[in-house]
């Protein structure tokens, strides 16, 4: 039904139907805790609708909402820390 | 800088309460749709697709895409620069807004209630956990156990089993004396409800429904793995994959708070035409009282007539605008939540999560205020916005006033000013 569109995790490539979120495709990567806290707790989506900020990770260089932003083909997403 | 963009009627929210107000005012108004979102439908129709054989949402979201309205999607509103003038922000740029007219429609987020292992990855928000699916995240075989309060609970159940979830166990914590009296109730107030919550139990007929029953802690190193529940005197663990956590709806005051509207009990004050203590500023849905997405159409509409002086076409709504409201209030009393909620969370649990302010920090204050100036709680990137409902829950703490920027914005964005339209 969807078409499919590729995106990188962490440098690896990865298909997600087009229309997915950032946050989709981190849960289809099997990555459940794409950001630590402050304290350094592993830390995953809790609201899905922006609200929290839990779900950050760096998308094409920025630090963005996954819940929030939708898939783009060629779309980088780090949750390592590497840039 | 993108040029200001100018309206007559400037409407903030597309779910069902902006959709509403927005169709009826651009009749004859030129208006702008704001929603921080990448599509219309607000969080019960997220993504713009109607759910499954949900008739209202289908008509609606087909309005409004024939309607003559500007949509401005993934566009958060930042602050005030000066009457008539909002500072938004998309994709990193400022970006002003001006109106004549501003209805408010920015709808409810959900109650977390902090509790041992709350922070961990895959406690998720139960309305938070519809949302990432439709958002397509997969739940395929996934084992999830929905804890809560609130009829949302049983639809966010029911839509995760359609999505091939395996849902064990709903948890709700209203005692079942009250949950009997609303499910009695139901015929009067809102029949078609009573035929959806008959749908969705039969759906979940192999699904326990635990009444007077609640999350204590969520167990796991990494992620989630197991949750301990109590019901009365009696304590267990069940295993699952994900735990969706949802105590209820809290509307989303903060731009109403900032704009100078009044606000009692949780809720902005309106007059019957959706008006808020502000002259021009209107407002519609669940930030004038959790009402839900039938009440919030009407609200919009009434708001989206008044704005534009069509003031019968928004009186021939009051009269279901008053039915929606009883069957709300019935609502709100069925669910209350219960005080023992309020002692979930141990000295060592994260009260607020951006700034990992464990509960034992927060003893001895008294206010909301002098806690977060002394310990940070309340200031990291959410802003409060789920902390402060759990503070004030826990604590008591009243909320004071809204500061800009209520949303986290560049500093392009911070820095700038109003546009002098004579230049």
């Amino acid at each position: 039904m969807h078409e499919a569109i590729t995106i990188t995790i962490n440098g690896q490539a990865i298909e997600v139907p087009a229309g997915s979120t950032a946050a989709a495709a981190l849960a289809m990567a099997n990555i459940d805790a794409p950001r630590q806290s402050v304290t350094g707790t592993p830390r995953g989506p809790l609201c899905g609708m922006g609200i929290c900020f839990e779900c950050c990770a760096m998308i094409d260089g920025h630090r963005l909402r996954t819940c929030q932003t939708v898939c783009r083909p060629g779309m980088e997403i780090r949750t390592d820390g590497a840039t | 800088m993108a040029q200001p963009e100018r309206f007559d009627v400037l409407v903030i929210g597309a779910g069902p309460a902006g959709i509403a107000a927005a169709c009826a005012a651009s009749e004859v108004a030129s208006v702008g749709v704001v929603d921080d979102n990448p599509a219309a439908g607000g969080q019960i129709w997220r993504g713009g697709t109607p759910p499954l054989r949900d008739r209202l949402a289908a008509r609606w979201l087909q309005r409004f895409q024939q309607a003559k309205v500007t949509r401005i999607h993934g566009t958060q509103v930042v602050a005030r620069l000066e009457p008539g003038v909002l500072l938004t922000e998309r994709d990193g740029q400022p970006v002003e807004l001006r109106y004549e007219k501003l209805i408010l429609a920015t709808g409810a987020r959900e109650q977390f209630l902090p509790f041992p292992g709350w922070t961990l990855p895959n406690v998720v928000g139960a309305g938070g956990l519809q949302a990432l699916v439709k958002s397509g995240m997969p739940v395929r075989g996934k084992r999830v156990i929905v804890a809560g309060s609130g009829p949302l609970l049983l639809s966010v159940a029911a839509f995760l089993q359609q999505h091939e979830a395996i849902v064990p166990l709903v948890t709700e914590q209203a005692p079942w004396h009250r949950v009997a009296r609303f499910g009695l109730q139901l015929p009067r107030l809102a029949p078609g409800k009573l035929l959806q919550g008959i749908a969705y139990r039969w759906a979940l007929r192999h699904t326990r429904y635990a009444l007077d029953c609640w999350p204590t802690t969520a167990h796991g190193t990494t992620k989630v793995e197991a949750v301990s529940l109590r019901a009365g005197q009696r304590t267990w663990t069940e295993a699952c994959d994900i735990l969706a956590c949802g105590f209820g709806l809290i509307p989303n005051l903060e731009l109403p708070g900032l704009l100078g509207c009044e606000l009692h009990n949780d809720a902005v004050v309106v007059d019957s035409f959706q008006e808020s203590t502000v002259p021009g500023v209107f407002c519609a849905g669940e930030l004038t009282g959790i009402g839900g997405a039938e009440l919030a159409l009407t609200e919009g509409e009434i708001a989206g007539f008044s704005a534009i002086g069509e003031k019968q076409q928004a009186a021939s709504r009051f009269a279901a605008r008053a039915r929606q409201r009883r069957f709300a209030q019935a609502l709100d009393r069925a669910f209350v939540l219960r005080d023992e909620l309020r002692n979930l969370s141990d000295d060592d649990t994260f009260i607020c999560r951006c700034e990992d302010v464990a509960r034992k920090r927060l003893a001895g204050f008294t206010a909301w205020r002098a806690a977060k100036l002394h310990t940070r709680c309340g200031m990291g990137p959410c802003q409060g916005r789920v902390c402060g409902p759990a503070t004030q829950f826990i604590f008591g703490w009243e909320h004071e006033s809204v500061r800009p920027p209520i949303f986290p914005a560049t500093v392009d964005t911070l820095a700038h000013r109003p546009t002098n339209e004579t230049d």
